[in-house]
């Protein structure tokens, strides 16, 4: 373990776990902080494809990366430098925004980390990413969407329904809590009649059609029927560029801004497998992360006053080898970063316990070995930002996972 | 009758062979058509020999290239605009007093055409003709089954972009009513795969190609083979087994655009990049034998029980139902065992499954599906240029052939039945109300397209609409038209 890197404090947590551990997690929600008027948002943003973790955030100390990453390795120097984290770690130049914000304070990693999952199908990673179970299955709901349904009726978050990015759905946020979908499109617009009409058949004869035409009929208009100049955004491209990264997280940015808009939202960004030529510093995973840090970007600009109590986390279903393989690429591998930001996150910090990359550490002699568990980083952000308790949270967000502690101290 | 997931009523058996199988009715009475016999209109469709291909030699699909002309086109145009980007860059390196004055010169376009981009429209196009012309459409939909389950996708790169067409005919259509074993060949050894998943670069450690430039192994094809061609995850490989199947695997590629390996664009064997030696898949010792060894590896696994299931379970899934019951996955299995991967033979079994007929249709149309549907509706020729359809296409999240992952598009209905989704197809049903040139009487187009099967509100709904684009907006919305 590095001594430059921050870990969690292990006998803090210790603590906290054994006397009355139930009510050392039923503290006052951070959300029923009337006095400090705080309105928290959790915006979720997916990473399909399995993020290179070992290249978004490099550990440029460490004698044995430089070596197994190769020619995409991060360096402190040459053309493109990484900009540096900490003494340990250094950041993908492509995402000056999230360096800015580590160094105010609002941003910060979590290294070394991965779900539960330890194989290398993307889809059944993403199953158990997005779902929250223990192993992959024909799962048909996401914590995400649990954790909204376990919130108190009539709670603010919970009152307000969660907000699905994109064409289609994330499993992350599907579920039985109400979900607003929205993209961007360009398409001309039917008028309210027709709408109505075929609302009123759908009401009669088909109720699953009927919640989905009207929700995204009330997306719609909230985030674009309030453009008084009268100009409508054009889609700029897929979710797998960094344009339509970056305009998803703007329209979203819009709708959760707003007093009675979603409080939580899913994202689903496309592209990140990089068997072949990933480049490092720059080249195709970069320009990939330059979207990401576009929408990080969105979301602080498009939240103004609510960025204080924003916390926006990025996951991806698993990492990649630690090896460069024999296309300047990478293989589908094990543990990645998660990556934290928003002015409700207590940042400035790379918190990992650091396992080393000597071929002994790697896991399976292949991967970086996972030392952070993914469901207790959303297991401390859903604590602190919605105020579950870890019963809940072990119980039904995340089944059979009462053993996975929340990590705390990641909220301000 | 009622569609909705809640309804315990089955459905017109015309209306299942054409939404359920199909590809929708006509305004030309296909419903009454095939009323009399819906199953047997379906097996006449599997019946006619050829029926999937798109003959080169008709003339309305004369322009299309074959999938090594069509890279070649790509390698040359690729060619082209390096040509230009250099030139435009040797310039720009003196002090540029001309250019300065001269903001025309900086905003020049580029020399070459999309090449890539016409062939892929123009492969789009027969395609979507194909859909509009095919009665009932069965197979059309056992080609889009297939070309999801062998996906590639253009987003990877121009080369794919200018072959996607092709290598659905190429290597999906011929064998849509032949055998499994013989697809999947054919599938592995297309160039568009082998791009697409990173194959023609991967290089055995120990090949002179990579003792030479220090070079080695992707895994992406062999585990996507695996994974998601035949026998499915957690069927019980291990990485051990993607390691050597990617090995296996290595020299499989595409000769280059100087031809050095062979004619530019087509599958050729590098022997120089080929692992060399015997090597283990699944417990089994292939002996060393150049492309042959993992020849002999595919028509292994395509003959694994696992695969059988894994076939038998997403062709239930996207024809019957999101969980289609165990006892049809279990005889889908068998059929595909004892015909030895007969894709005919289990086409068949999927129209004699009692659930096809007797369950509410409660699938919603995949994108593809519905914009077809819409088309067929509205009349063949309404607005059928490719650049409308595919722009739909892409707004509903279902850009052709350009899937989010190797593991192709969602087939589950809720996947679909998105708010935003919902919302899409309300905006492309009123455009299509719109571009319809000759919008009939909407009522007597509900007893056309849906017949019998329409329930009372959507009756009245359609009937008391205020116009006639507004009446055929409804049917296209109807759930009777959205579900199948």
């Amino acid at each position: 373990m590095s001594l430059l890197c921050e870990t969690p404090n292990p006998s803090r947590r210790a603590v906290l776990m054994t006397g009355g551990a139930l009510f050392a997690w039923a503290y006052l929600p951070r959300f029923a902080r009337a006095a400090d008027n705080r309105d928290p948002r959790l915006i979720v943003i997916v990473l399909r494809g399995a993020l290179d973790g070992l290249s978004t955030v490099g550990p440029v100390g460490d004698p044995d990366y430089a070596g197994l990453h190769g020619d995409i390795a991060l360096s402190l120097s040459g053309a493109n430098p990484a900009l540096p984290l900490d003494g340990f770690f250094a950041l993908n130049p492509a995402m000056p925004v999230f360096a800015r914000l580590f160094k105010a304070g609002q941003a910060a990693v979590v290294h070394a980390a991965a779900t539960g999952y330890r194989d290398r199908s993307h889809f059944d990673g993403q199953d158990v990413l997005e779902s929250g179970l223990p192993g992959p299955g024909n799962a048909t709901t996401g914590w995400l969407n649990r954790a909204l349904a376990s919130l108190p009726a009539g709670e603010r978050i919970a009152k307000a329904g969660g907000l699905a990015v994109g064409p289609s759905t994330p499993l992350v946020i599907r579920g039985s809590a109400p979900v607003l979908g929205w993209a961007p499109q360009a398409l001309p617009t039917p008028g309210d009649a027709l709408a109505e009409r075929v609302l009123d058949v759908y009401n009669h004869r088909d109720p699953v059609l009927a919640a989905a035409l009207q929700k995204g009929l009330d997306a719609d208009r909230m985030a674009l029927g309030d453009q008084l100049d009268g100009r409508t955004m054009k889609p700029k491209g897929g979710l797998d560029n960094a344009a339509g990264m970056r305009q998803s997280a703007q329209g979203a940015a819009k709708l959760m801004a707003s007093d009675d808009g979603p409080r939580i939202a899913a994202l689903a960004f496309d592209g990140w497998d990089t068997h072949v030529n990933e480049g490092g510093a720059t080249g195709r995973l970069a320009n990939l992360l330059g979207g990401l840090d576009g929408a990080f970007e969105e979301f602080e600009e498009g939240l103004g006053e609510r960025w204080k109590d924003t916390a926006v986390v990025a996951i991806t279903e698993f990492g990649r080898t630690a090896r460069i393989n024999g296309t300047v690429g990478t293989d589908h591998g094990t543990g990645t970063v998660v990556l934290l930001a928003g002015g409700a996150i207590k940042g400035g910090r790379v918190i990992a316990d650091w396992p080393g990359l000597k071929p002994a550490q790697l896991y399976e002699g292949r991967d970086l070995a996972p030392t952070s568990d993914v469901r207790a980083v959303l297991k401390g952000l859903l604590a602190d930002q919605v105020g579950l308790s870890a019963a809940v949270l072990g119980d039904r967000v995340f089944p059979d996972s009462a053993a996975v502690k929340p990590m705390r101290d990641l909220v301000v | 009758m009622a569609l909705s997931a809640s309804s315990p009523a089955p459905p017109d058996p015309a209306l299942v062979a054409l939404n359920r199988f199909g590809l929708g009715a006509r305004p030309d009475d296909d419903l009454g058509k095939i009323a009399a016999d819906p199953r047997g209109y379906l097996k006449a469709e599997l019946k006619q020999q050829d029926i999937a291909l798109i003959p080169a030699d008709a003339s309305k699909n004369a322009g299309l290239l074959d999938s090594a002309a069509a890279i070649q086109a790509s390698m040359a145009a690729a060619a082209e605009r390096k040509a230009a980007r250099d030139a435009k860059a040797a310039p720009a390196m003196q002090p540029a007093t001309d250019t300065a004055n001269n903001p025309t010169d900086a905003k020049e376009k580029p020399v070459a055409p999309p090449v890539e981009a016409d062939i892929y429209r123009d492969e789009a196009q027969a395609r979507f003709d194909r859909a509009l012309g095919a009665a009932p459409g069965f197979v059309e939909r056992l080609v889009g089954f297939w070309s999801n389950h062998f996906c590639i996708s253009v987003a990877k790169g121009q080369i794919v972009r200018a072959c996607a067409g092709a290598f659905e005919r190429e290597a999906i259509r011929p064998f849509v009513l032949g055998r499994f074993a013989d697809m999947l060949l054919a599938v592995e050894h297309h160039p568009a795969m082998l791009f697409y998943l990173d194959n023609q670069q991967s290089i055995g450690p120990d090949s002179r190609a990579g003792k030479r430039r220090g070079r080695g192994l992707n895994e992406n094809l062999a585990r996507e083979i695996l994974e998601l061609h035949t026998l499915g995850v957690g069927s019980g490989y291990a990485q051990a087994d993607v390691t050597s199947f990617a090995g296996m695997l290595t020299g499989w590629t595409m000769a280059g655009r100087r031809g050095r390996l062979g004619e530019p664009g087509t599958f050729v064997f590098n022997a120089n990049a080929h692992q060399p030696g015997e090597a283990v898949l699944l417990g089994k010792t292939y002996p060393a034998g150049g492309m042959g060894q993992a020849e002999a590896a595919l028509n292994d696994i395509a003959r694994q029980p696992a695969t059988a299931r894994h076939i038998a379970t997403k062709l239930a899934r996207h024809f019957l139902a999101d969980d289609p019951s165990p006892q049809s996955v279990a005889h889908l299995a068998e059929v595909f065992t004892k015909t030895d991967g007969d894709l005919r033979a289990l086409a068949l079994a999927l129209v004699d499954q009692p659930e096809a007929w007797s369950m509410p249709l409660t699938k919603l149309r995949s994108p593809f599906d519905y914009v077809v549907a819409v088309r067929r509706a509205i009349g063949a020729s309404a607005g059928n240029e490719p650049q409308r359809t595919l722009r739909w296409l892409r707004a509903l999240g279902e850009p052709l052939w350009q899937p989010p992952g190797p593991n192709g598009f969602s087939d589950r209905t809720d996947n679909w039945a998105s708010a935003e989704g919902l919302k899409t197809r309300l905006d492309i049903a009123w455009q299509a109300a719109r571009q319809a040139d000759n919008v009939g009487n909407p009522d007597a187009m509900l007893s056309t397209l849906i017949g019998a099967s329409a329930s009372a509100e959507t009756r009245e709904a359609i009937a008391r609409a205020e116009s006639k684009q507004q009446g055929l907006a409804l049917l296209l919305m109807a759930p009777e038209f959205q579900r199948r």
